[in-house]
């Protein structure tokens, strides 16, 4: 985090880190509770996840996220990307906002939806 | 219960305003994301006047106004393209066009709505009375930055292939020019006002290109390509959004992607001219229409927050958090009011752009996009 701030270019370093620090703040306020908020993990997918993959999760600008397109994919490798994102695509590490667990949740959330 | 208060009020209104013209200069339509309808406003009450529904998936909706500004064409996610009689408050017409779409654009003549699309890739263009499908324009490509230009055109761009391409239907059928090497992954695009000038915003590389639409043969002109060299790129929850692309005076001012900033861009010579660090990754950045004043919301996790830049200072001189969630913005035709939708409070609140104070609070069910009918009369919006 620091030296991502200090290579920040003409930012004044404490400009940077307050901006990061803020980001982390409000993550683990809304999200990063000690118990996993299923409906607040829903709320983030569908409406946040849905900016690229659409509100119903049937694709936009990322691909089609729904539990038939996807079941061939374990759901490790589903919470790795969600954790560390595609590098050079579009799709962002979300590790700096959500916690492993949520991450793990979401992969089964999107696997099975109707599960969860 | 208040939804159906509000529907009976619009009931009753209906049957009195059917004894006397609806001037529709100053009304609007806000949209609901979550369930499908659009809620009529009235920009000079501050008041909602009706919701109409059975619009589809309007997540990431826009919609465009016919030039008596009685009709709106809305662009829904899914494909749905609805036509909506503001005076009648009904849907007059609705097609499904294509399985997944982001947006769209109506000629300056207002007789063709243009919609592009993510799948099947391509921009489809309908007459603007009946909804028929009067050309088909496949471009192997997700498909972004539709927009209208003088002359009977429309511009668009192709975030898998990097192209742009004008179609003039200024003699009936479409006339397309491709100009190649525009830059990697484009995301979004806007004309200016004059309609000279189309810029779209790059995602998969540092900067933005920019075309000259008075040129003979529009060449791609590199904009800010090194913007963000030897700085950290933060991740990009959401792209930014170029459509309220902002004139302060001689100078754009346009939202950086991955860092958190915005851009002042001179509008002569696309150079910058000065850089503005920002509360988070910006999503709008989106001028007052005198100039005067730059208001910017966030991406996830910041979008509880709206701050204002003086665009003679380029200094941020108002910050404050709307609620949960703040996604779009719309000024009054003058500026002296700006609407903004704050999704998770379910409300749309007003504000003094002034003195900064809120006015009212509209109820909306998940509210996005607010569009006032002004527009009807604006090139690229």
């Amino acid at each position: 985090m620091a030296s991502a701030a200090q290579r920040n270019g003409g930012l004044p370093g404490w400009t940077a880190r307050a901006v990061l620090t803020t980001a982390v703040l409000v993550a683990t306020s809304a999200l990063a509770a000690d118990a996993i908020d299923p409906g607040a993990l829903k709320r983030l997918v569908h409406q946040d996840c849905g900016s690229c993959h659409g509100l119903s999760l049937k694709g936009g600008l990322g691909p089609d996220l729904r539990s038939e397109t996807l079941k061939h994919y374990d759901p490790d490798v589903l919470t790795g990307v969600i954790l560390d994102g595609i590098p050079d695509t579009a799709m962002p590490p979300w590790r700096p906002l959500i916690t492993e667990e949520e991450a793990e949740w979401i992969a089964r959330y999107l696997l099975e939806p109707e599960a969860q | 219960m208040k939804h159906l208060l509000l529907g009976l009020a619009a009931a009753l209104m209906m049957t009195t305003a059917q004894a006397e013209p609806t001037a529709t200069g100053d009304l609007g339509l806000v949209i609901e994301r979550a369930n499908g309808s659009v809620l009529l406003v009235d920009q000079s009450d501050r008041a909602a006047l009706a919701r109409i529904e059975g619009l589809g998936d309007l997540s990431h909706a826009s919609l465009v106004y016919s030039p008596d500004e009685r009709f709106a064409y809305v662009f829904g996610r899914d494909g749905g393209l609805t036509k909506v009689d503001i005076v009648t408050r009904q849907i007059v017409n609705r097609v499904v066009q294509a399985g997944n779409a982001i947006g769209g654009a109506i000629s300056d003549d207002g007789r063709l709505v243009a919609v592009s699309n993510y799948e099947p890739g391509g921009v489809r263009v309908f007459d603007a009375d009946t909804l028929e499908m009067v050309a088909d324009i496949p471009t192997g490509s997700k498909t972004i930055g539709l927009v209208d230009a003088p002359g009977r055109r429309f511009v668009f761009t192709m975030w898998d292939t990097g192209e742009t391409w004008i179609a003039d239907f200024a003699s009936g059928d479409p006339e397309i020019t491709k100009i190649p090497d525009m830059g990697k992954n484009p995301y979004d695009a806007l004309i200016t006002a004059n309609g000279r000038t189309y810029i779209t915003g790059l995602f998969g590389e540092d900067g933005l290109t920019a075309l000259d639409l008075w040129a003979d043969t529009p060449e791609p002109i590199r904009v800010l390509p090194n913007y963000g060299r030897g700085q950290e790129e933060m991740p990009v929850y959401k792209m930014p959004h170029l459509e309220g692309w902002a004139l302060t005076g001689s100078e754009f001012v346009l939202p950086a992607v991955g860092h958190p900033q915005v851009l002042w861009i001179d509008a002569g010579t696309l150079t910058e001219t000065g850089r503005t660090q920002t509360h988070g990754q910006p999503v709008f950045a989106m001028a007052r229409p005198d100039g005067r004043q730059v208001w910017v919301n966030f991406a996830h996790p910041l979008n509880d927050t709206i701050q204002v830049i003086d665009s003679v200072s380029k200094q941020i001189i108002h910050e404050f958090k709307p609620g949960p969630a703040v996604l779009h913005m719309e000024f009054t035709p003058r500026g002296h009011e700006v609407w903004i939708s704050v999704r998770d409070a379910n409300k749309v609140m007003v504000y003094d752009t002034h003195t900064f104070e809120k006015l009212r609070e509209i109820e909306a069910d998940s509210p996005s996009g607010i569009f006032f009918t002004a527009r009807a009369h604006r090139t690229g919006l």
